[in-house]
């Protein structure tokens, strides 16, 4: 412990941590709520189907919403009871919208599914990851990536570290201190849970060095479970918490925004996710609740076991809140938000509920004009411009945005906490974010509306060509036929409807159509000639002498006919459509393209 | 009904690749100026700007035969970008623009016409004949076209509603009750 060499992340702030107020007492468990509302989609990725209805009785523990791809996480119920909705309810959530829920009523038996315990060492890699999607243990620092999805080494890139994330860097919130201090032993299997499956050549967990008592309990689990894992004491600079501080801390790597960890042979869980894959594989027991810092403006700040899906108003009520309470934060100072919708339940993303008071977070004086001065910046611990981003985003420049390289802000607040002109960069940030994704989204959607509608023109056409060629064939036949069967008079008016044919095909504006068009008209009079030809033979067997007679004398109109039509095939401005019956008449607005 | 997806698959299989063969040999003859137009209007294929489709008004703004005000689906918005596209000078837009809608079906009362599928620019709509119809939502571009073909009128417009997941930051041009 210590010895080891840290590196430095650039920039970084360090505000009042306000952490004591709530690490006095021991955690407890918080009452059984009178609700509990379990969002469905509650990690990154895909929104669990609901596999419960209305009515349905379901027991602790029990899943309700299965994961429905590979970067999804099942979610299960919190207790027993009875479900009373599958719907829409409040979301915690910036928006105040509304989103899936499955709503229970709780029965007041807290009744257990069957728990089954697995030795995971028994089972492949890919049945442990299949394992912890459906137990639903997600990243619960903050990001809730489903934690599964992350436990598989890169190909071609050795895994040299796996990082264990018990930082804890943002003021007031103390739900990993605490359950290091109590609960150590298992946070260090779960932690081997994740070893095992990585398989690197070191496990280091990093814990600010304003917690030494969790860096003291961890490091005493580590030898008592006869573990190699490091616990390295890391200096307390808000943001040594987030996931590429702390990698750049312990093992000096960079994670470039467009890399996954594993491809420079590292990874990062925080220890809360370890604690969880543990009780999911050694106890049988899915995510259905997490320790949550109940603190700010109330009574009695405490850390409380809580159920996924309590009403965020009905659990700050057990901590006190004083009279002057306004509001209820979710997360921290830094980078949490204010709720605006008080029922809305505890998710497996919440750590932290703080009661906002004006007393506690007086309201800023309004934004001044940004000065230039380079503080944001120096304190930007991606190494970014905030106030060119800033002077883009306020313009709705977004572009420029992008080229200062806006995604790779993780909205931190470092860059707001220091500008002496107030100005609230982050919300700047989010609004240009949010932007461009609105952006690209629609960009998509029009892409794909315009795939979608040339495909429609290009059939539409393929078979508006199909039908003339059809009817050319038709027409073909039925001339042929009338050929074939009709006598003297056939002859006289043979010629005629082919004329009178002739002038509406002329119109076909589309040479590619006209090419296609004679191409088929041949084809058509190829086979009408072959009929002809085939039909004729038979027609003139055993025949009277009066009926050859005829014949011969239909022959004879026939050759006369022929010569006409060669003379007018040599002159075809004056008959532009020679084959006149292949030429449908409807043919005439094929559409310009 | 088995088959008739199949069949419908196997369709799609085979006009895609023709497609495919289409896109690319329209690709080399493209208008640059054009495509740049097209690029900004918003593929709605309403044909409310007289036209049919997005391409024929591009390339009717390209030859300037149109204003660039015409688009309804694009708005204000849109006229400002080809505005500085053009380089003229934006003008309020002719026509109303209306909030984002798609159609839905009414799936009791339709009677499996197909009229709203031949009218579909964008093949939003699914279903065989005799069959129930449904618009497939994320593919609707809210062009109206299949409201006036249906013989039951059981198509409506239902505006689209904003998901925690399409939710904006909005701009902080009021200080809004602020976290720290
Ligand atoms: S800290 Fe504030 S005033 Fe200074 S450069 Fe940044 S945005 Fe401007
Ligand atoms: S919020 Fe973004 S821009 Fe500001 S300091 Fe943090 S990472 Fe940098
Ligand atoms: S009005 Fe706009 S969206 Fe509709 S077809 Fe014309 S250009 Fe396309
Ligand atoms: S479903 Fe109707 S409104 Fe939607 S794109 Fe198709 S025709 Fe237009
Ligand atoms: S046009 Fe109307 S009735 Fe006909 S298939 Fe479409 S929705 Fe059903």
């Amino acid at each position: 412990m210590g010895l080891m060499q840290l590196f430095k992340f650039k920039g970084g702030v360090k505000p009042a941590t306000n952490k004591a107020q709530s690490v006095t007492l021991p955690i407890a468990k918080a009452p059984l709520p009178s609700v509990v509302a379990v969002p469905l989609h509650q990690s990154i990725g895909g929104t669990p189907r609901p596999l419960v209805q209305v009515g349905d009785k379901v027991l602790k523990g029990q899943m309700i919403g299965e994961a429905d791809g590979w970067i999804s996480a099942a979610v299960h119920a919190p207790t027993s009871g009875t479900v009373r909705e599958v719907g829409m309810y409040a979301a915690a959530h910036p928006s105040g919208l509304l989103t899936d829920c499955v709503v229970i009523e709780p029965d007041g038996e807290d009744r257990w599914i069957e728990r089954q315990s697995v030795d995971y060492k028994t089972l492949t890699p890919e049945q442990v990851r299949e394992l912890l999607r459906d137990m639903g243990v997600v990243g619960l620092g903050g990001a809730v990536f489903p934690s599964h999805a992350k436990t598989q080494a890169s190909r071609s890139v050795p895994m040299e570290e796996l990082v264990i994330n018990g930082a804890e860097c943002e003021p007031y919130i103390t739900c990993d201190d605490l359950l290091m201090r109590e609960r150590a032993a298992e946070v260090v299997k779960g932690i081997a849970i994740f070893r095992d499956l990585l398989q690197p050549k070191k496990v280091l967990i990093g814990i600010e060095d304003n917690k030494p008592e969790a860096a003291a309990a961890m490091a005493q689990a580590v030898q008592a479970a006869g573990e190699d894992f490091q616990v390295v004491s890391v200096p307390t600079l808000y943001p040594a918490g987030g996931a590429k501080q702390l990698i750049r801390v312990l093992t000096g790597k960079e994670v470039p925004a467009n890399k996954r960890s594993t491809d420079m042979g590292v990874q990062c869980f925080n220890v809360a996710t370890a604690y969880t894959a543990w009780r999911a594989l050694g106890h049988g027991e899915p995510v259905i609740s997490r320790l949550v810092t109940l603190t700010g403006n109330v009574a009695e700040p405490r850390n409380y076991e809580v159920l996924i899906g309590t009403p965020m108003d009905e659990l700050l009520a057990i901590a006190g809140p004083k009279a002057d309470t306004d509001g209820i934060i979710m997360g921290g100072p830094m980078m949490g938000f204010l709720v605006p919708e008080a029922k809305a339940p505890v998710v497996k993303a919440t750590n932290c509920l703080i009661a906002h008071s004006p007393a506690l977070f007086p309201p800023k004086a309004p934004e001044m004009p940004c000065i230039r001065c380079g503080s944001c910046a120096q304190v930007c611990p991606h190494e970014l411009q905030p106030f060119e981003m800033y002077w883009f985003a306020r313009a709705k420049n977004f572009g420029k945005t992008q080229e200062y390289n806006i995604f790779d802000c993780i909205e931190c607040g470092c860059c707001s906490f220091v500008c002496p002109s107030r100005i609230p960069l982050v919300q700047y940030f989010r609004f240009a974010k949010s932007e461009i994704w609105a952006r690209e989204r629609d960009k998509k959607a029009a892409d794909g509306a315009k795939t979608r509608f040339e495909f429609k023109q290009l059939r539409d056409e393929r078979e508006k060509q199909e039908k003339a060629e059809k009817l050319a064939k038709a027409a073909a036949a039925q001339a042929a036929k009338k050929a074939a069967e009709a006598a003297a008079a056939a002859a006289a008016e043979g010629g005629a409807p082919a004329e009178a044919a002739a002038a509406p095909a002329a119109q076909s504006p589309e040479e590619a159509a006209a090419a296609a068009k004679k191409a088929a008209i041949a084809a058509a009079m190829e086979r009408a000639k072959a009929q002809r030809a085939q039909a004729q033979p038979q027609n003139t067997d055993d025949l009277a002498p009066a009926q050859q007679q005829e014949v011969a004398d239909i022959e004879a109109r026939r050759a006369r006919l022929r010569d006409i039509a060669k003379t007018e095939l040599a002159h075809p401005e004056a008959h532009p459509a020679e084959a006149a019956p292949a030429a449908p008449a409807d043919d005439g607005q094929t559409p310009k393209n | 009904m088995l088959i008739a997806i199949a069949i419908m698959a196997l369709g799609a299989v085979v006009l895609g690749a023709a497609l495919g063969f289409a896109s690319v040999k329209f690709k080399v003859d493209g208008d640059p100026l054009v495509d740049k137009i097209e690029a900004i209007l918003p593929q709605t294929q309403c044909g409310q700007c007289g036209y049919p489709g997005c391409k024929p008004y591009a390339e009717a703004i390209a030859k300037g035969e149109a204003d660039i005000n015409l688009c309804p689906p694009g708005g204000a918005e849109g006229v400002g970008k080809l505005a500085d596209l053009l380089g003229r000078e934006a003008k309020p837009l002719d026509g109303v623009e209306k909030p984002p809608q798609v159609a839905l079906i009414d799936e009791n009362t339709c009677i499996g016409c197909t009229l709203c599928i031949q009218a579909c620019p964008v093949d939003a709509i699914v279903g065989a004949a005799k069959q129930m119809h449904t618009i497939v939502e994320s593919l609707c571009t809210g062009c109206e076209l299949c409201l006036p073909p249906c013989p039951v009128e059981c198509i409506t417009m239902e505006p689209i509603q904003e998901t925690v997941d399409t939710w904006k930051w909005k701009y902080p041009v009021v200080e809004l009750k602020r976290v720290a």
